[in-house]
């Protein structure tokens, strides 16, 4: 076997250590946020829009944010909201919360506090009874994270 | 077993014309243990939430909610419904054990 030389094997290792780093990367920035999603919507499109998320730009505290989700929806037996799912894509699991609506709520709109662990996007995603979905993200900036490492 | 908690409940209209909207806040003690932290030597502390929370208007379903561990300790929930007729609120709380917190409050729909 031929002798690697030294400039070989530095450039190997290299590369090694940033196969290495990328790994890393893509395991914190992945949870199963995405999935849960694809699984909610059963593949299909979600169109921005109707949704809207109210969280602080900055959470000082990340184990207690205040949310509130509100959809435009005239809330009636023809046409309302069935469910909302609000997915984290920076906690170590992706779920929050999904909120099931009827016609009797009046308004699809609901409020509770989550835990984020780091600064991260929330996707809140709401199925309509005519099979349509709408999404929205919102970035938030986390100091203390909130899931007790 | 999660001790026998009162949840406080509150509406902002006790008494409601028919089609009114009303806000239902609710705060219920609870640890709400996510299953993630450790305790002082190093074992995982067990996951201990509240997973599933309903609340039926004179019997009626009119919101439900699924949380996850990332729902903060000591859950607040607030939502809102469309008056239609008179009754008890119920929430309910089920907690990954089974058991159930209960409270109830109610309406008065003219």
């Amino acid at each position: 076997m031929r002798q690697l030389s030294r400039r070989e094997v530095l450039a190997t290792g290299a590369g090694v250590l940033a196969v290495a780093a990328l790994g890393i990367e893509t395991a914190q920035a992945a949870n199963n946020a995405q999935d849960l999603i694809k699984t909610f919507t059963g593949g299909k499109a979600a169109t921005d829009g109707k949704v809207k998320l109210d969280l602080p730009e900055i959470a000082e505290n990340g184990n207690t944010v205040p949310m509130t989700v509100t959809v435009e929806s005239p809330m009636t037996d023809a046409s309302h909201v069935l469910e909302v799912l609000i997915v984290a894509d920076g906690n170590p699991n992706g779920g929050v919360v999904t909120f099931h609506f009827t016609p009797a709520s009046g308004v699809a709109e609901a409020n509770t506090r989550i835990r984020l662990a780091q600064t991260q996007n929330i996707i809140a995603v709401a199925k309509m009874n005519d099979g349509s979905f709408f999404t929205t993200v919102k970035q938030v900036k986390v100091t203390i994270g909130g899931c007790g490492g | 077993m999660a001790p026998a908690v009162k949840p406080r409940i509150k509406l902002d209209k006790k008494e409601a014309r028919k089609g009114d909207i009303v806000e239902v806040k609710a705060l219920v003690a609870h640890v709400m243990e996510n299953g993630q932290r450790k305790d002082a030597q190093g074992q995982t502390i067990p996951r201990k939430i509240l997973n599933k929370f309903t609340c039926t208007v004179a019997g009626k379903p009119v919101f439900q909610a699924d949380f996850e561990p990332a729902v903060s300790a000591n859950p607040y929930i607030q939502f809102k419904f469309r008056a239609a007729e008179s009754g008890p609120v119920v929430l309910t709380w089920t907690d990954d054990d089974g058991s159930t917190i209960v409270g109830e409050e109610t309406i008065t729909v003219s």
